[in-house]
């Protein structure tokens, strides 16, 4: 119990990332809540990174998550700049309503 | 025994505070609870000993990505109320695959051994302690073993901002701006006309 070793910090990313998959599932209407889980599901995968590169004394994981850290940051500036111009065209960003790339 | 409560502490609030991201009835609030989770995951990567990794999180998530969050879920006007309708239509099937999406990894992340290979097929192995900080050792991994993956993440950073500028930007009408290009274009005998004025007639 007060040993914490690898197992524990695995728990803790498995808990950080169903918990991101389920605010996917709850907020299905609100797109900002959405990306706001796809950052939780990315800090529970380098969460999981960090640990397994410390407990196995590998640094390769580390840089892992600085590259995972990278593509996080790139992907919340986009997202937010692409809602940010469909509520400026369309005056909503609810998902249901965001369905013009149907064919 | 203080590690153990600080990890229990730091993850315990780490959990609590991703709960109340999905849960929050306002999206700011979601946003602060974010910044709270984010701190939390950043000390269990110092309680862990990955203190670069620790203060990057917290520069680069807390300082950059959340506060841009937060600027967006301020900036737009959206009725946040009438989103969460089927909220409480998607808790099961939702709760149903969280459930067994956690029990999976949890089974997953309990049950598993290290190959007695392990010491053979690091390909970057980290120096001791004594040798040189954390902070030392990643750069000097980072910029010469991984130095174009390096490169890379500047290139995808450097995409990202060129496309988000170009997706935001527009020109508005009817805003008056200064043109230098024209200022300096302009030159005396264009704009300015000597008159030889007779004494008494007037221009």
């Amino acid at each position: 119990m007060f040993d914490i070793g690898l197992a524990h910090y695995l728990t803790v990313a498995a808990i950080l990332f169903t918990l991101g998959i389920f605010g996917i599932f709850l907020n299905r209407k609100n797109v900002i809540i959405i990306l706001m889980s796809v950052e939780l599901i990315l800090l529970a995968v380098n969460i999981n990174l960090v640990s397994f590169s410390v407990f196995l004394e590998d640094l390769t994981g580390q840089i892992f998550a600085m590259l995972v850290l990278t593509v996080a940051a790139a992907e919340a500036a986009i997202g937010l700049a692409i809602i940010v111009v469909y509520f400026r065209n369309r005056g909503t960003i609810a998902v249901e309503k965001i369905n013009l790339m149907k064919g | 025994m203080i590690a153990a409560i600080a990890f229990y502490c730091f993850s315990a609030v780490a959990v609590g505070s991703a709960i109340m991201v999905i849960s929050a009835r306002n999206p700011v609030h979601s946003v602060l609870f974010l910044i709270l989770t984010f701190f939390n995951a950043a000390g269990l990567f110092i309680l862990i000993g990955a203190e670069f990794i620790a203060m990057i999180l917290i520069v680069v998530y807390v300082g950059a990505v959340a506060v841009l969050f937060l600027f967006v879920v301020m900036m737009l006007d959206i009725g946040f109320a009438q989103m969460r309708e089927g909220f409480l239509q998607y808790l099961p099937v939702g709760g149903l695959i969280g459930i067994i999406l956690a029990v999976e990894l949890i089974l997953v992340g309990g049950s598993w051994s290290l190959s007695s290979k392990i010491q053979q097929i690091r390909s970057s192995p980290t120096p001791s302690l004594e040798k040189m900080t954390n902070t030392h050792a990643i750069g000097n991994v980072l910029y010469t073993e991984y130095i174009y993956l390096f490169q890379g993440a500047g290139l995808t950073l450097l995409v990202a901002m060129v496309g988000a500028i170009v997706l935001t930007l527009r020109t508005r009408r009817g805003v008056k701006k200064q043109k230098i290009a024209k200022q300096i274009a302009r030159r005396p005998e264009d704009s300015v006309k000597l008159h030889n004025v007779q004494t008494g007639s007037g221009v």
